[in-house]
């Protein structure tokens, strides 16, 4: 089983090498083996959800720097949520690099961006924690500030301030464990954890919560998400997105769930209404949102709501003694966890492929390419129908299994949660809708309907490698959204650890059973159904109707001589009555300039503008950077620049130091 | 049988349609058209050349089927004449409402899909209502679920009872305004018009014809049934029968007959005494029904009925 382990990271030094080494030339190569050594990990992670956990490495150089890596079952369902992407990235990345410059260092760097990854899951104890996820920030924000005729500075500035705040907190959190428990290792801090006073219980907590949910993408916490995943080269934005996001939802499991046990029912109400907020105004900025690849990442933001839901619902259900509910809960946080790492991943390098062949990220540049990109069309449908969990793909179970843990959640004692879950559930519908409304733009518009300018005119279908990187992910989602008991059975053990019993989740024949709501659900059912009805209807069809007579016309112009692009719907007029009806949230700035050639009759010109400011940019950021920047400002007094009066700095401190030493 | 009772909504939904067109007529004083209209409608439809727009692809072409089929397999999870409904094991009632969910996702996909602001238009504004409306159905079926125990609609459809408890009356409320909402009636959209300001549903399969028009208008009807099937066997399931022998479903299908016509008569006097409202008005009529079904759940915790 290590064997698995050694050879995967064999031949990801050897991609990072290798793609170093031959730079220009031959790049897939290197790709090849990245993609060879998922294979390895996704092996490695399956066999460590069956197993128990096992100690892989440890490299002590001195006592306090001793790396250590463990898998248990957890990691071992991480590891596998990471492979999967991976693969299909590398495969994507063949075609994708073609003709980037330096393209060596990029794949040298992903090489890198997921052995770090892998690391961080596999830690077993706070140093390697640390530095694995150091590891994994810095090169991430390489990744960020990669292309640099992209505005990506700024992002990656944003990107790594908040990665750092965050670290801090995980910095601070380690402290105190190791200080409460005198153990460095996850083990032996598990086994102190119980004797833990209930202070530094919650101080860990709402530290956990913050300097993971930076990195997972938390509300008010995920402004860097927006602007760092649209900067990043496509491939890296699927990959940081679809996984790396969620190794911050592995913190707050690996943390909260699993060393700090069952808590006060007040942190998991505090997760939903997290979860319930973050999911919500994710996907409200995600439907105005007009560039394609700040949308998908807002919509991360919305999914890690929706995981959230699950895991703070798992939680209180496991503090009011509910644990076979809380496993169910936990079941619907995981399944979220994978698929929405395979449909965000698939979204985000169908998106890569548009902005490949439009040279654009603007939806309003883009139009009717469904009939000059007809896979890439394809997939990113697929990809649209999972995350709106529109039933039969991978979505759709998941968020069901969400729903019916809100649901049972009403089981809890107090009437905080027996409010908080039915209006987390209202929370999930509502940004279920926003999803549909979301996306039905952000297919609608690229695709269908008439070229919007010279950009999608002028689009061509991807290369090979791309299209199967995604159509192995679109075939993901079809089979995790119709084999839920076969894809719950095998990350069953992890659930297991985690709620802290052994679970054997019901479901048997394709169908998924809840004894308690009496709650059945069978994707593979319904398929066969519409399979079945389908060709009733067809048959019905010819019987009433007769064979069909079709012709060809224009569109309905009313009349007047022909339709050209311009009279279509645009992104931004699709969104327009959100935007008119939830004003309060959007605050949106318009602005009208009529310019007139005499007033108030004859208009010579009228321009228009429509923007939308994040509220968090305005009234939290922005006022906390221009206090920063202030405080710099006088800070940089002091640095006139004049050797003078540095000489005489060093003087004063030498003479303080002479006054107060002796 | 019970396999066969989603025949009943597939057969009869034009009719219900028929029904509350004609009393609608008789409200305002016209005579009106004979109720089968729909299904000389449909076959007229069925019978008719489909002319296409050159602008649209391959899922203008599968929309209709799309639609067509999800609405049906929305029917036959639902009980309709008796609560033994083997179908059951598709899904429960959240399920439902995704299904239905996957048949308007495509339809306002569709809609972009020629390339005209007619389509566009339907297409947001159709977005618009359900994003209000399926917050508040869902909170419905939440306190109809927590009461009953189950998602399960065959075991939410259990009791006998005809008193409804508080929670129930404001749940009851919500959903009825929901149901004129998601089918597309008057004062939220008029069924009746092709006038291009005010309309949503039309606006949407405006660039359709023939068959598929037929496949679409027929789902049209059927989702209808379905929300108020789904609406007696939440709030008034009196008298649907729990087992599949003869007497017990005939007298079944007399009281669900009888249910329908209420329903559809409902209907009928809310679209003939309402004017339709302008699009950013719908909001304050969905949003006040919203806070209806908030307060039913908050009386179904406090008080615990």
């Amino acid at each position: 089983m290590i064997s698995f382990f050694y050879l995967g990271i064999i031949l990801f030094l050897a991609g990072a090498i290798a793609s170093l080494i031959f730079n220009q030339r031959a790049n897939g190569f290197a790709y090849i083996l990245t993609s060879t050594g998922a294979v390895c990990f996704a092996i490695f992670g399956v066999l460590l959800l069956s197993s128990p956990p096992v100690s892989i490495l440890s490299i002590s150089t001195t006592p306090i720097l001793e790396f250590v890596f463990r898998g248990d079952t957890i990691s071992g369902f991480f590891i596998l949520v990471i492979s999967v992407v991976t693969f299909s990235v590398s495969i994507y990345s063949i075609g994708y690099t073609k003709g980037m410059a330096n393209k060596g260092i990029l794949g040298f760097l992903l090489s890198i961006f997921i052995i770090s990854m892998y690391a961080v899951v596999l830690s077993g104890n706070i140093i390697t924690f640390l530095i694995s996820w150091e590891t994994m920030s810095i090169v991430s924000y390489f990744l960020v500030v990669f292309d640099t005729q992209e505005k990506s500075a700024k992002a990656g500035f944003i990107y790594g301030l908040m990665t750092h705040v965050g670290v801090v907190f995980i910095i601070v959190l380690f402290l105190i464990l190791y200080k409460y428990t005198g153990h460095m290792d996850f083990a032996g801090i598990k086994a102190a954890a119980g004797n833990l006073p209930d202070a530094v219980k919650t101080i860990i907590f709402i530290f956990a919560i913050i300097g993971f949910g930076t990195k997972a993408g938390i509300v008010p916490l995920h402004t860097w998400l927006p602007e760092a995943h649209p900067a990043a080269p496509s491939n890296i934005s699927s990959l940081m997105s679809g996984v790396m996001i969620k190794v911050g939802i592995y913190g707050i499991l690996r943390i909260v769930v699993d060393i700090l046990g069952v808590g006060p029912e007040w942190w998991g109400t505090a997760i939903i209404i997290i979860g319930a907020v973050t999911s919500v105004l994710g996907i409200m900025y995600a439907t105005v949102e007009r560039d394609i690849k700040r949308l998908l990442a807002y919509c991360s933001v919305e999914n890690i709501g929706i995981i959230l839901l699950g895991i703070g619902t798992s939680m209180v259900l496991a503090s009011n003694g509910l644990y076979k509910l809380s496993a169910i809960a936990m079941t619907a946080g995981l399944y979220h966890t994978l698929n929405h790492a395979v449909y965000k991943g698939l979204l985000f390098l169908s998106a890569g492929s548009l902005v490949h062949s439009t040279h654009t990220k603007n939806l309003e540049e883009m139009g009717g390419l469904i009939k000059l990109m007809p896979y890439t069309a394809f997939f990113f449908l697929i990809g649209s129908v999972s995350i709106c969990a529109l039933p039969f793909f991978n979505g759709f179970v998941s968020e069901w299994l969400t729903y019916q843990s809100l649901l049972s959640n009403f089981q809890a004692m107090s009437a905080t949660a027996k409010v908080a879950a039915p209006l987390g559930g209202a929370a999930l519908a509502f940004s279920g809708a926003l999803a549909v409304a979301c996306f039905v733009k952000a297919f609608g518009i690229p695709f269908l309907g008439l070229p919007r300018s010279h950009h999608a005119t002028g689009a061509k279908e991807s290369s090979l490698p791309m299209l199967v990187g995604m159509a192995i992910l679109a075939l993901l989602c079809l089979v995790l959204g119709i084999f839920p008991g076969h894809t719950i059975k095998l990350f069953s053990p992890a659930v297991s650890s985690l709620a802290g019993i052994e679970y054997v989740f019901p479901s048997g024949k394709g169908v998924i059973h809840l004894s308690k709501t009496a709650a059945d659900l069978s994707p593979l059912a319904i398929l066969v159904a519409m399979i079945a009805i389908f060709m009733a209807a067809v048959v019905l069809i010819r019987i009433i109707g007769g064979k069909s007579k079709t012709s060809y016309r224009d569109s309905w112009d009313c009349g007047i001589s022909s339709l050209t692009p311009r009279m279509q719907y645009t992104a931004t007029a699709h969104t327009n009555p959100f935007r008119r009806i939830f004003e309060k949230v959007y605050l949106p700035i318009r602005n009208v300039n009529s310019i007139y050639i005499l007033k108030p009759l004859f208009l010579k010109s009228i321009s228009y503008t429509n923007e939308i400011v994040p509220s968090f940019d305005k009234y939290l950021y922005n006022p906390i950077t221009d206090f920063i920047y202030s405080i710099s400002r006088k800070v940089k007094l002091l640095q006139s620049g004049s050797i003078h009066l540095y000489l005489g700095y060093i003087l004063i401190t030498l003479l303080l130091l002479l006054l107060f030493w002796f | 049988m019970e396999y066969l009772q989603f025949l009943i909504i597939i057969i009869f939904s034009p009719l219900v349609q028929g029904i509350i067109k004609k009393l609608k007529a008789n409200c305002q004083g016209r005579v009106g058209a004979s109720i089968l209209q729909p299904y000389y409608d449909l076959i007229r439809l069925f019978k008719k050349e489909m002319v296409f727009s050159r602008v649209t692809s391959w899922i203008f072409r599968v929309t209709p089927f799309i639609v067509f089929i999800s609405t049906i397999v929305a029917a036959m999870m639902i009980p309709v004449i008796t609560t033994k409904s083997s179908f059951s094991l598709m899904g429960d009632v959240i399920a439902l409402i995704y299904i239905l969910a996957l048949g308007r996702f495509f339809l306002a996909l569709a809609a972009l899909d020629a390339g005209t602001s007619f389509g566009g238009e339907g297409s947001s504004r159709e977005m618009i209502v359900s994003i209000l409306v399926e917050p508040m159905l869902m909170l419905c079926i939440f306190t109809v679920a927590i009461t009953a125990g189950s998602t399960n609609i065959a075991m939410i459809a259990e009791p006998q009872s005809f008193v409804l408890s508080p929670s129930h009356v404001l749940a009851l409320l919500a959903f009825l305004i929901a149901i004129i909402a998601d089918t597309g009636r008057v004062p939220v959209d008029n069924p009746d018009t092709h006038l291009e300001l005010t309309m949503i549903h039309e606006g949407m399969i405006l660039e359709y014809s023939g068959r598929y028009l037929a496949l679409i208008e027929w789902s049209h009807y059927i989702k209808q049934m379905i929300l108020f099937t789904l609406f007696v066997d939440m709030f008034v399931p009196l008298g649907i029968a729990h087992d599949t022998e003869m007497t017990g479903l005939i007298m079944s299908s007399g009281v669900y007959l009888l249910k329908m016509l209420f329903l559809a008569g409902f209907m009928a006097i809310v679209e003939s005494t309402r004017a339709k409202v302008r699009v950013f008005q719908i909001p304050s009529i969905v949003g006040g029904s919203f806070v209806l079904a908030v307060l039913a759940l908050l009386t179904l915790i406090m008080v615990g009925k």
